[in-house]
């Protein structure tokens, strides 16, 4: 009772100092999945931070992809709003949302889902071309540790490598939020933790807003927010002010 | 009962429907040129076959002077001769009512009391002649059409001198005038040019012809040899001026026909292969990818115990699925394709029927071709997919390996934006798939040109022929050669600007063993009312002495320029001489010999003597001209110039404007079915990496440009090619289609060129929206949340 106290007492107080990114209100979103309606978002209210580094942890099913995806502009919602900085992207049409992905989403996946055709720089190089303010594809690799393989292929990368060339792609245009899916989902422990390492690193040197989403709760001790979901509803949030470098995790 | 595989076949196909569709399209397309060809050249030649043997089509033809009707009994014993009828044929001018122009009819004479043994005349409508008038004839069906005249209508005909009224009591067709051409004109003119059948006694009488013939016709018992009979009619028939004996397959109407038999012949297997060879490639591309797409599946069936030949077997009836709708959908076309064009042979031939008849092994033929293609184009593809052991299979395919293209190896790398480098690095990778893509575009490309360029050839034909070579309004012919005195006499006609003399002299060509007969044709050496110009549009001058050759003749000869030919004229003294064959010309149209008209009548011995005559004329007075030379005696022929043009373009030209039509249609089908499958199995291939750049924040535009430049590269490639390889091929076709009777000139036009690309560019941009529409309904996030 009493941790839960503090933590409301912190999150007063951060609420006040730092700049709201994602303020959502009321989210549902049911699929029609032939005659059966999935409801994956149930009413979830939510606010990210600016700069801070939340992880979203649940099991499969429960919803956490589904938010991320309107968070990114993916996705809208069935009933409920979400604001960015201000801006009602549950307003924006499909143009719009494309814009706003453009300028200042970064998404990482958990199949990386890197163009085959493209070296590892070239990858990054193709959101550079269409950001407003990039940072330089090699500066981006350099963050991930990949600048010497640079003009490797995808076919000639390991996952985790692949993995960090997604991350530095996403980071290259120097988004304001990086959403990460499952991002160590398809990698064994010591390459995911030098993914998540990049992550981390990024969200600590760029000051990018940063939302991770997992099944694995050991990768939670590395956020300054928990906040976990179940059916379609967030049931708890944890703050964690003791965060652990992702170094010293372990699963 | 269908088996749950064969269900899934049916899936697969509805899920595929565009793409199969396209496919077969263009199986369909082959198999319905491969049908059309086979049923046309079939029905032309069963037509032709049955009208001659049921109307006894002669095989031997001699026209002479003036022979008495008991030399026939003699011809008869020639060894090898099975029949022979005596004729007379007689070249008249018409007065036809309704029009100025004076027309042409040949009359030829029909025995009384009995059919004629050999070239019988086949009577559609009316009455057969009724002996003793002298008044009646049969009429061939094309001249009374484009005339207008009806059964018990006159035409006037100035025989022997004197006006007649012939009365039309029959509608007539002869297997000897199937093609109706007058000779020396390249297109038939059935305006100003019939065949009229009239009693024996009644032309006999008029042409003062009694106890005498001047054409026979002979049949000859089966396994005759030709030449020999020749040799020895000519030798029966030398006395009586004769004009030299020609076999069944110099006649001209059956020249005419053998020559678009042949031409068929050789062209009519072109369109099917291209067609098979792009629906084989297209096959081979979509198998491979539903078999990479199914590849988890084919591990999975091969898991429960399928076998490798089972799994095949499943994926060939795929195929074979496809290749039977297309060729259904083909054999109906073709035939529909060949009923149509039958018709547009009708048009200028006479035939009393056409024989079309479908023939069921065509279809199965065309079908088995088909299915062997498309047997062969996705057999790779197959064998690939099936051969993979199963625990291989069940893992999903390794990462697409690219390399960097020639342009970065070579340091231009940098140049180049990055969405561009993803294309060219696709295209690099399947070097085999982007070189077949290119090639099929390139064909559908040179399919518009070809098609094209026949018109643009006929264009520059009607263009060198009836403007640069003739350049006369109209020309005659007389019956017999004449004093140069009737051209002062033609020359002083009210309204007649320019008048100038022509000779023809009936003559045998002769180089060691190699003969034609052909009509050598004397002009002035200063001709401004007829110039030799060849194909290629190179004037030759006529020498003072020797001969001008066509280029043809004297490869028939196997002559070349400079070496002696030996003339044997057929006319009045008959002599012979060697001349010099000084030049030749590359002409479009028959074998022609060109002399000046002084040396020719020098060769014949004779003074200056004319057979004919060109002049020009004010259009005012053309009607009172031709009033006056319908009245003229001695005049045999007339030729108006314009009249031949406007017959062309009444006749040929329509039938090009449809044939034209239909390339088109056939390139589209081609450029469809290719641009369509490759912008589908691209967009199958790359829904992922487009989803990631959605994601990303691409906009639908840029990865539009992503998924089809691709495509729009090899179109774009391709079409340039394939401008070029329609100026190859175009080109090989007037080699294949260097005939006796016709040479087309090489010339395409550059709207031939615009229109080729225009056409591919509009197709290839056609399908490609069609596919840029699955784009809008690209679910971003399940191609995310999957693996490839």
């Amino acid at each position: 009772m009493a941790s839960s106290i503090s933590n409301w007492a912190v999150e007063q107080q951060e609420t006040q100092d730092r700049e709201v990114v994602f303020a959502a209100q009321g989210l549902t979103k049911t699929y029609h999945m032939g005659e059966v309606d999935v409801h994956a978002l149930r009413g979830v209210d939510l606010e990210l931070f600016a700069g801070e580094f939340v992880v979203l942890l649940g099991p499969s099913g429960s919803g956490k992809s589904t938010l991320l995806n309107i968070l990114g502009g993916l996705d809208v919602p069935s009933s409920g709003t979400v604001f960015y900085r201000g801006q009602q992207l549950t307003e924006f049409d499909d143009a719009g949302l494309t814009r706003y992905r453009r300028e200042h989403v970064g998404f990482v996946f958990q199949f990386y889902n890197l163009i085959p055709s493209l070296t590892a720089r070239e990858n990054v190089a193709l959101v550079t071309d269409i950001a407003a303010h990039p940072l330089n594809p090699v500066e981006a690799l350099r963050m991930v540790n990949l600048v010497d393989r640079q003009d490797h292929f995808p076919a000639q990368l390991s996952g985790g490598e692949q993995q960090r060339v997604a991350i530095a792609r996403a980071v290259a245009k120097n988004p304001s939020v990086l959403l990460c899916d499952e991002p160590t989902g398809a990698l064994d422990v010591h390459t995911g933790i030098l993914v998540l390492e990049a992550i981390s690193r990024i969200n600590r040197e760029l000051g990018t807003t940063t939302a991770v989403i997992t099944h694995n709760a050991v990768i939670a001790d590395m956020a300054d927010r928990v906040i976990s979901i179940s059916d379609g509803k967030i049931s708890h949030v944890h703050l964690n002010p003791n965060k652990r470098p992702a170094s010293e995790l372990t699963w | 009962m269908l088996s749950s595989l064969d269900r899934k076949l049916f899936r697969d196909l509805s899920h595929m429907k565009g793409q199969s569709f396209a496919i077969a399209i263009v199986i369909a397309a082959g198999v319905a040129t491969f049908v059309n060809s086979r049923t046309l050249l079939h029905s032309l030649e069963l037509t032709r076959s049955t009208f001659y043997e049921r109307y006894r089509f002669a095989d031997v033809f001699a026209r002479v002077k003036r022979a008495p009707d008991m030399l026939v009994d003699r011809l008869q014993e020639i060894p090898g001769v099975s029949t022979v009828e005596s004729r007379i044929v007689k070249s008249v001018t018409l007065d036809v009512p309704g029009i100025d122009e004076p027309a042409v009819g040949q009359l030829i004479s029909l025995p009384a009391f009995r059919p004629p043994r050999l070239n019988q005349v086949y009577l559609r409508r009316g009455r057969q002649l009724e002996p003793s008038r002298d008044d009646e004839v049969l009429a061939s069906e094309a001249f009374l059409i484009a005339n207008n005249i009806d059964l018990g209508d006159t035409i006037g005909a100035i025989i022997n001198g004197r006006r007649k009224e012939l009365r039309v009591v029959g509608v007539a067709f002869s297997p000897e005038y199937v093609f109706q051409i007058k000779p020396g004109d390249m297109l038939p003119d059935p305006h100003h040019f019939g065949i009229l059948w009239m009693d024996h006694e009644a032309l006999s009488n008029a042409f003062d012809m009694d106890g005498a013939f001047n054409d026979i016709a002979v049949g000859l018992a089966r396994g005759s040899p030709v030449e020999e009979v020749i040799l020895s009619v000519d030798r029966l028939l030398e006395p009586y001026g004769g004009l030299g004996a020609f076999p069944r397959k110099d006649q001209l109407s059956n020249l005419l026909l053998e020559s678009d038999i042949q031409g068929l012949r050789t062209t009519g297997l072109i369109a099917p292969t291209i067609f098979l060879c792009v629906a084989a490639f297209l096959l081979n591309v979509v198998l491979t990818r539903l078999t990479s797409l199914q590849r988890e599946q084919i591990a999975a069936l091969k898991a429960f115990g399928y076998t490798n030949l089972q799994i095949a077997w499943h994926y060939m009836k795929f195929v074979l699925l496809i290749t039977a709708a297309g060729g259904l959908l083909g054999t109906l076309g073709g035939m529909w394709l060949a009923h149509d064009f039958t018709k547009l042979f009708l048009r200028v031939y006479q035939y009393p029927e056409l024989v079309f008849r479908v023939q069921p092994n065509v279809a199965v033929n065309a079908m088995l071709v088909a299915g062997g293609a498309a047997v062969l184009g996705s057999f790779g593809a197959i064998a690939l997919a099936v051969r993979l052991p199963p625990a291989e299979a069940m893992r999903p395919e390794p990462p697409a390996r690219y390399g960097p293209t020639l342009l970065e190896r070579i340091g231009l790398g940098r140049l180049v934006p990055n969405v561009a480098r993803m294309v060219l690095r696709q295209l690099e990778r399947h070097p085999i798939k982007t070189t077949f893509s290119l090639l099929a575009i390139s064909m559908s490309v040179a399919i518009v040109v070809v098609g094209n360029f026949i018109g643009n050839s006929v264009d520059k034909v009607i263009q060198v022929q009836f403007y640069d070579v003739e350049r006369y309004d109209l020309s005659l012919a007389t019956v017999e050669p004449v004093s140069i005195d009737a051209i002062r006499e033609l020359e002083n006609l009210p309204g007649v600007y320019q008048c100038e003399p022509r000779r023809y002299v009936a003559s045998r060509l002769r180089v060691a063993n190699r003969s034609r007969r052909i009509g050598i044709v004397g002009l002035p050496r200063d001709a401004a009312l007829m110039h030799l110009k060849s194909r290629t549009g190179k004037y030759v001058a006529l020498p003072r002495e020797g001969m001008i050759l066509s280029k043809k003749l004297a490869s028939v000869l196997n002559i070349r320029a400079g070496e002696k030919v030996r003339v044997e004229t057929l006319q009045e003294k008959r002599p012979v001489a060697d001349v010099v064959v000084v030049d030749l010309l590359d002409d479009i149209t028959g074998l022609n010999a060109y002399m000046d008209i002084e040396a020719l009548n020098r060769l014949m011995r004779e003074g200056p003597q004319v057979s004919g005559a060109m002049l020009t004329a004010n259009p005012e007075f053309l009607p009172a001209i031709y009033k006056e030379l319908k009245e003229t005696p001695g005049v045999a022929s007339v030729t108006i110039r314009q009249a031949a043009i406007d017959s062309f373009r009444n006749t040929i030209a329509k039938n090009m404007l449809h044939m034209r039509m239909i390339n088109l249609i056939f390139a589209i089908i081609i450029a469809l079915g290719v641009v369509y499958n490759g912008a589908r199995i691209s967009l199958s291939e790359r829904t992922r990496e487009l989803a990631t750049l959605r994601v990303i924040g691409f906009t639908r535009r840029e990865i539009s440009t992503i998924l089809l430049g691709e495509i729009g590269t090899v179109t774009l490639l391709g079409i340039p090619f394939g401008l070029l390889m329609g100026y190859w091929f175009s080109w090989i076709l007037t080699l294949f289609l260097d005939q006796e009777v016709f040479r087309f000139p090489f010339v395409i036009a550059n709207s031939t060129y615009g229109l080729a690309a225009a056409t591919v560019l509009a197709a290839s941009v056609g399908s490609a929206l069609l596919v840029r529409r699955k784009l809008d309904h690209l679910d971003l996030i399940a191609v995310l949340k999957s693996r490839e």
